[in-house]
């Protein structure tokens, strides 16, 4: 960027001393996180955390580990997509794992098939209508028509009543999750077609995750929405005086993301083959976690899509590296934890930093 | 009358029970810069809200650039010409100066609604072009407001204002929160608006800046304009009286 090496009015600018980009510091986080793993390994266990240590298996790197770490975090990280915009834009999206627990059992029971091995599909809810082995576009757009219904009614509802985000997705959490297990009174919905279930198949949450990830670092970086969520989460204030139409503006951020919330319903029920009520529990804090971990300032304005995907990596990351290290699932909640807390310390951190002009 | 930017008639605004501002009758001329001085709670603020539609005023009638004018709301009287440096500075901490200077009207590649994809180089360069035309100094584009000075900010929040070439220009006391070296440089500012024949209101309580920066000094005094003088008719001790009800101005003012 060498314009930016000049100034306006004669000053004199150098442009090696701007700060380098926050994203950088969360890869720099990833890379240490991921040599610590490395060397404890290789001290304790005698085992690599990275790579191929397996002589029948070729490939330099350890690629299973790679698959399982970024597959894990990746129907997570499609919420994340969606938080990380809701939180530049001075919000918080408390509803996305529940809107997942809905989406998937209402997504599901359009998914289903007719007849199992032979026998009637005894779990098909709408089998009396015939609505069985619909295509595949069927479930998903009843799942994107639920997540933006959802979606809607957070953003309606903080635009124009005024509640705190707080609030209005802490009442969306629970009521969601009660339509979950309404829906089919508590029973799981299973037996998918072969072309919802192929959503799910393989790496391809992966590739989903990746290009819903890029599509909304461009919008974010290139278009009026984008620019809009930083100033809105920035100085909402400034932003109304601009002309900005915070109301709009903040429905439509949290239409997009129940949407994406929707999205990782149907992938993650597709990989499951089985939708149950329950899905999704404590997804919302983790994708907030992930965006944080990221570089997304809670207090809003700051933040990206790329440093939220690195934010995953880091969450998926420190999982696998406990499993690795075979340590119990409990002390990777308990760390957990302990990482959004000293994640939003940071924040805070550099944010004081700043403002004493540091 | 063609030559009159902005006119006021019986211009009155009520909080309840509070007279907030009672009957002002203002005009301003094209090129013209005009202060605007009181106490705190004279209604200057309040006078500058009616104008730029962000309060709604209680009666009167306001003309501008020639029409009779309702705005509903900033926005309205910014598109219709009248660009306004509010106290608390609206900016955006987090965007760049190109970013906030566009905020709200960025220029579009393509339009597609709330996704239109933004012109990043022509509203840089346009940036650059308005800093220069009013001799704001920013060492960089690229950094955030939140990396800036006050004087900065200020600067940053003016060069907008500048801009759009807007009709009127209204600064809520611009210099209130500077340093020294700040205040000058938005002083040349100022002054560089006032060669390109540009019609300013300023709100300020800086005596020595008032009597530096424009042609005529408005006195407001518990919601009404108690004096309208031409600067070299008065003088910093008759301002101070007015504003303070020493003077009370009713005689002058209906001798004029």
């Amino acid at each position: 960027m060498s314009q930016t090496s000049h100034g306006i009015g004669g000053l004199s600018y150098d442009a090696k001393k701007r700060p380098w980009p926050a994203e950088f510091n969360v890869f720099l986080a990833l890379v240490i996180l991921v040599v610590a793993f490395e060397l404890i390994g290789r001290v304790f266990l005698g085992d690599s955390f990275l790579f191929n240590t397996r002589e029948n298996v070729s490939g330099l790197f350890n690629e299973q580990r790679l698959q399982i770490i970024i597959l894990q975090v990746s129907i997570v990280g499609i919420i994340a997509i969606g938080v990380t915009q809701v939180i530049i834009c001075g919000g918080i999206d408390l509803s996305s794992g529940s809107i997942v627990g809905a989406t998937a059992m209402i997504a599901m029971s359009f998914a289903q098939v007719a007849t199992v091995n032979g026998n009637p599909n005894p779990k098909a809810m709408f089998i009396d209508y015939g609505w069985t082995d619909l295509p595949v576009i069927v479930p998903v757009l009843v799942a994107i028509g639920c997540g933006l219904i959802a979606g809607l009614i957070n953003g309606l509802l903080i635009a124009y009543t005024r509640i705190p985000p707080f609030i209005a997705t802490l009442g969306m959490m629970v009521t969601a999750r009660g339509i979950a297990k309404w829906w089919s009174k508590g029973q799981p919905i299973s037996f998918p077609t072969d072309s919802f279930a192929a959503i799910g198949k393989g790496l391809m949450p992966v590739v989903i995750f990746i290009s819903l990830a890029l599509l909304f670092q461009l919008i974010l970086s290139y278009t009026k929405y984008g620019k809009h969520c930083y100033a809105i989460g920035s100085n909402e204030d400034a932003a109304r005086m601009s002309g900005i139409k915070i109301a709009n503006h903040k429905v439509l951020v949290y239409a997009i993301a129940g949407i994406l919330a929707s999205l990782a319903a149907v992938v993650l029920c597709s990989k499951n083959l089985t939708a149950q009520a329950g899905m999704g529990v404590m997804y919302e804090l983790d994708a907030i976690a992930m965006a944080v971990i990221g570089g997304v300032s809670l207090s809003g304005g700051r933040g990206s899509i790329i440093g939220t995907v690195i934010g995953s990596l880091i969450f998926g990351v420190i999982i696998s590296g406990f499993t690795f290290l075979r340590l119990d699932a409990y002390y990777q909640e308990m760390v957990k934890g302990v990482i959004i807390v000293g994640a939003v310390v940071l924040d805070q951190w550099r944010q004081r930093r700043r403002a004493i002009g540091a | 009358m063609s030559d009159i930017v902005l006119k006021t008639e019986n211009l009155t605004k009520h909080y309840g029970g509070v007279h907030a501002l009672q009957e002002a009758n203002f005009e301003l001329r094209k090129g013209e810069h005009v202060a605007i001085m009181g106490d705190n709670g004279a209604g200057k603020s309040t006078f500058v809200r009616q104008i730029t539609g962000v309060e709604q005023r209680t009666d009167g009638k306001i003309w501008f650039d020639g029409k009779e004018v309702n705005f509903a709301g900033p926005i309205e009287a910014r598109e219709a010409g009248i660009e306004t440096v509010f106290q608390n500075l609206a900016l955006a901490d987090d965007l760049d100066v190109p970013s906030n200077l566009f905020l709200g009207r960025e220029k579009v590649l393509f339009n597609l609604g709330p996704f239109s994809i933004l012109d990043r180089k022509a509203m840089r360069k346009a940036t650059e072009a308005a800093l220069i035309r009013t001799a704001v100094k920013i060492p960089n584009l690229s950094s955030t407001i939140r990396h800036m000075s006050g004087g900065q900010r200020q600067c940053v929040a003016i060069a907008r204002t500048a801009t759009f070439a807007s009709k009127l220009i209204i600064m809520d006391e611009p210099t209130a929160a500077l340093g020294v070296q700040e205040t000058a440089q938005v002083e040349n500012i100022i002054r560089t608006l006032k060669e390109n024949g540009e019609p300013l209101i300023l709100v300020s309580h800086n005596m020595r800046q008032v009597f530096d920066l424009v042609d005529r000094i408005v006195v407001f005094r518990r919601g009404k304009i108690v004096a309208n003088l031409r600067k070299q008719d008065t003088d910093g001790n008759d301002i101070v009286a007015y504003i303070t009800g020493a003077k009370t101005g009713q005689a002058e003012l209906q001798a004029a």
